[in-house]
């Protein structure tokens, strides 16, 4: 739905985005991710069209990105505001306006919203009498407010208690089951594996990582495994695997093997279950922020 | 185009609606009606506070020959000197004015009173006798009246104005009120509404909606409906201006002259048995008014209408530039001083120079100037400006506040999205070169 070729794009003294490119899947929920200053936002910003890239072509659903594609867009910027002396119902009904919604319709969605989201009796209010999560509700639906094709999330979660983070975290899945694509930039990971199906990780302005949150799993298993056992097993003992560490628990000991080549799981526990009693086995699969700690130190 | 209405709309209402407006929209014809009333009563003020001289002439020489003026008033009373001059030390606004016996040799008068004249009562009073004395010596000299009173000479200028109308009357006093006036508030307005610009621009910033905004219009569309809409706000504002001030001051005025008329009536009953009335009593007033009235105000209002325009325009683009690069108000100052210096410098230069010598080179060359000539030509204008002047001064600033809008356009739309940094010439200057 988003093909993005070959950005690049430079300011005065840096180079934020350096031919960069991405494909974003039509029903996808997208993790950009990446540390602070890596090029989210500028690339993002190119996007929503507020900034145009030096060079490099930007495709939406086919067609070349222009500001026909503005009313199918909604952006939820990392620092985001609202006008504070402003009724809450007035400021989305403008909100909602300047993104190419009718008075009627655009009244309408805001009434469909503020019920759903348990918010009728603040469309009298301003900014400057809600707290900061009601706030962050407001810019929420103020985002998804005209239904966007493409709905782009700069932390989302950040400053949400855990209530509220929670709902805002299954309206954004209940968006994508009908239909949005969603981009979700973020440099905290917990979430991104959660939501997220596709990643794609850009440190120091370029794209070191791009791929299904399974297949960049994949590549980064490396026949690791943890077991639980009631005695401590010693490396003279084995054949089939390394052992890497152990750790002394409550409920006995937790060993971490590699398995050597061209031996697998089973035939460790074949190995395994003569010397002592077996409480678990799992494989060690990196988490994302492993990935992304070891990928941006590499 | 539509989104740039919708932004003009927001922030026009937004504004309107305020109760700051509407206290303002009212507050300054009441002002007005203030200024006529203060004008008003300054010249009758003269009739009340005369001050009274009780003379005695032991002379004999001065005898029911002083004339009663606008603000002095001569009685004669008989009373022995050292008896009056105990009474006039008990009687505020008055003085004693003793006449000795052998004046004609000395030459000497005394006035008494419980404070000290003023120089220009003294002056009258000794203007006054000089006359009588040379009068009656010229009599004396054997000279007829009737030629005493032809030698006496009086000077009234009358400045003509010539147009294509014929010869108009210009009335320099009210020309000068009218272009001070027209200055001054387009002056004032520059500096209010161009600062409501910059303040709306860094709330928009600091609170950090821009962002938002700036994804469904693009930056440009932002500032324009912004100063726009606030233009709007500032024209809406001056209209209430003129016609609750028009319509008040022409009630005002001819409340004011109908009980000036009938004041002077009455003081001119009372006294006609006396002295005669100098003719400029009371009238003062209703010449004024009169003067005002020879100005052409629909032209004066509609080149008003447009250099605000115009100059605002201007202003308000350089204001938006320095809202958009500054994260609080208190960071502005450094850049303030080039947009204000300009305004401030015009009005000054103005107010000195252009007022005086409407035509003088300098006054052109502000007046064509985009960046002083909204100041400059309404001062000039009520004096009469050739066409071409007046031509060359509106493309001038036409073109001058295209210019600045697209100098603020190139750097608001990168300043807008910039925060914490400390923002110098330099880095406003890089801004301005960035690409898209």
């Amino acid at each position: 739905m988003l093909s993005i070729r070959n950005i690049v794009k430079e300011y005065a003294k840096h180079r934020a985005l350096d031919d960069v490119s991405l494909e974003i899947e039509q029903g996808s929920i997208f993790g950009l991710l990446g540390p602070n200053g890596a090029g989210k936002t500028s690339l993002i910003r190119i996007i929503n069209q507020i900034t145009a890239p030096d060079s490099g072509e930007i495709y939406f659903n086919n067609e070349k990105l222009n500001q026909s594609h503005i009313s199918k867009i909604g952006y939820l910027p990392e620092e985001r505001g609202l006008y504070k002396k402003m009724e809450i119902g007035e400021q989305m009904l403008y909100l909602a306006r300047l993104k190419g919604l009718s008075r009627a319709d655009a009244t309408q969605k805001i009434k469909y919203w503020f019920e759903k989201m348990e918010m009728q009796t603040w469309w009298r209010k301003k900014v400057e009498d809600l707290s900061k999560g009601m706030q962050q509700k407001v810019q929420f639906v103020a985002t998804v407010l005209h239904e966007p094709e493409l709905i782009i999330l700069d932390e989302p979660f950040s400053g949400f208690d855990p209530v509220n983070a929670e709902i805002i975290k299954n309206e954004i899945l209940e968006l994508n089951q009908k239909g949005s694509t969603i981009i979700f930039s973020t440099h905290r990971m917990e979430s991104v594996e959660e939501l997220c199906n596709h990643i794609a990780l850009i440190h120091k302005s370029h794209k070191i990582l791009d791929g299904s949150v399974k297949a960049i799993k994949n590549t980064y298993r490396n026949n690791t495994f943890k077991i639980g056992v009631n005695k401590a097993i010693e490396q003279s003992e084995l054949q089939t695997a390394d052992l890497l560490t152990s750790k002394t628990t409550d409920d006995g000991i937790v060993h971490t093997l590699k398995l050597r080549e061209g031996f697998s799981a089973n035939n460790l526990l074949q190995e395994v279950i003569p010397l002592a009693n077996l409480t678990y086995l799992e494989e060690v699969i990196p988490t994302i922020h492993e990935i992304f700690i070891k990928t941006v130190k590499d | 185009m539509n989104k740039v209405f919708l932004i003009i709309q927001r922030e026009y209402l937004s504004r309107v609606k305020k109760k700051s407006f509407l206290i303002l929209t009212f507050l300054v014809p009441s002002l007005f009606i203030g200024m006529y009333v203060a004008i008003f009563f300054i010249y009758k003020s003269n009739n009340d506070t005369a001050t009274k001289f009780n003379v005695i002439d032991k002379s004999g020489i001065f005898a029911e020959q002083f004339k009663n003026h606008s603000n002095v008033k001569f009685s004669y009373i008989n009373d022995d000197f050292d008896f009056a001059k105990k009474e006039a030390r008990h009687k505020k606004d008055q003085f004693l004015l003793y006449i000795p016996a052998d004046f004609k040799q000395t030459g000497n008068v005394e006035i008494i009173g419980e404070k000290k004249p003023g120089i220009a009562l003294v002056e009258d009073v000794e203007n006054q006798m000089e006359s009588i004395l040379q009068t009656q010596k010229l009599l004396a000299a054997g000279i007829d009246t009737a030629v005493l009173n032809s030698t006496k000479a009086r000077v009234n200028i009358n400045a003509k104005q010539l147009t294509d109308e014929g010869e108009k009357d210009a009335s320099i006093g009210a020309t000068y009120v009218v272009g001070f006036l027209g200055a001054f508030l387009i002056y004032l307005a520059l500096f209010i509404y161009g600062a409501q610009v910059m303040r709306g621009i860094i709330e928009e910033k600091t609170s950090r909606i821009v962002e938002v905004i700036v994804s469904s219009v693009k930056p440009f569309q932002l500032m324009l409906g912004k100063i726009l809409g606030i233009g709007a706000v500032g024209l809406t504002q001056f209209l209430l201006w003129i016609i609750l001030s028009t319509g008040i001051s022409t009630i005002g005025a001819n409340v004011l002259m109908n009980t000036a008329d009938t004041k002077t009536e009455q003081v001119l009953t009372k006294n006609s048995n006396k002295a005669e009335m100098s003719p400029q009593q009371g009238g003062a007033a209703q010449q004024f008014f009169k003067a005002a009235d020879t100005i052409n105000f629909p032209f004066i209002i509609s080149t008003f209408i447009f250099y605000f325009i115009g100059g605002y325009l201007l202003y308000s683009a350089l204001f938006a530039a320095v809202g958009s690069a500054v994260d609080s108000e208190t960071e502005t100052q450094q850049f303030m001083l080039p947009i204000t210096l300009p305004l401030i410098f015009t009005f000054i230069l103005g107010m000195n120079v252009v007022v005086n010598n409407p035509d003088s080179n300098l006054s052109f060359w502000l007046s064509v100037i985009p960046f002083t000539s909204p100041i400059a030509m309404m001062i000039r204008i009520p004096f009469g400006v050739p066409g071409w002047q007046l031509a060359l001064s509106i493309v001038l600033l036409i073109g001058g506040f295209i210019f600045t809008t697209w100098v603020a356009s190139r750097i608001y739309r990168v300043g807008i999205l910039m925060h914490g940094k400390k923002i110098t010439y330099k880095e406003l200057a890089k801004w301005f070169r960035y690409k898209e």
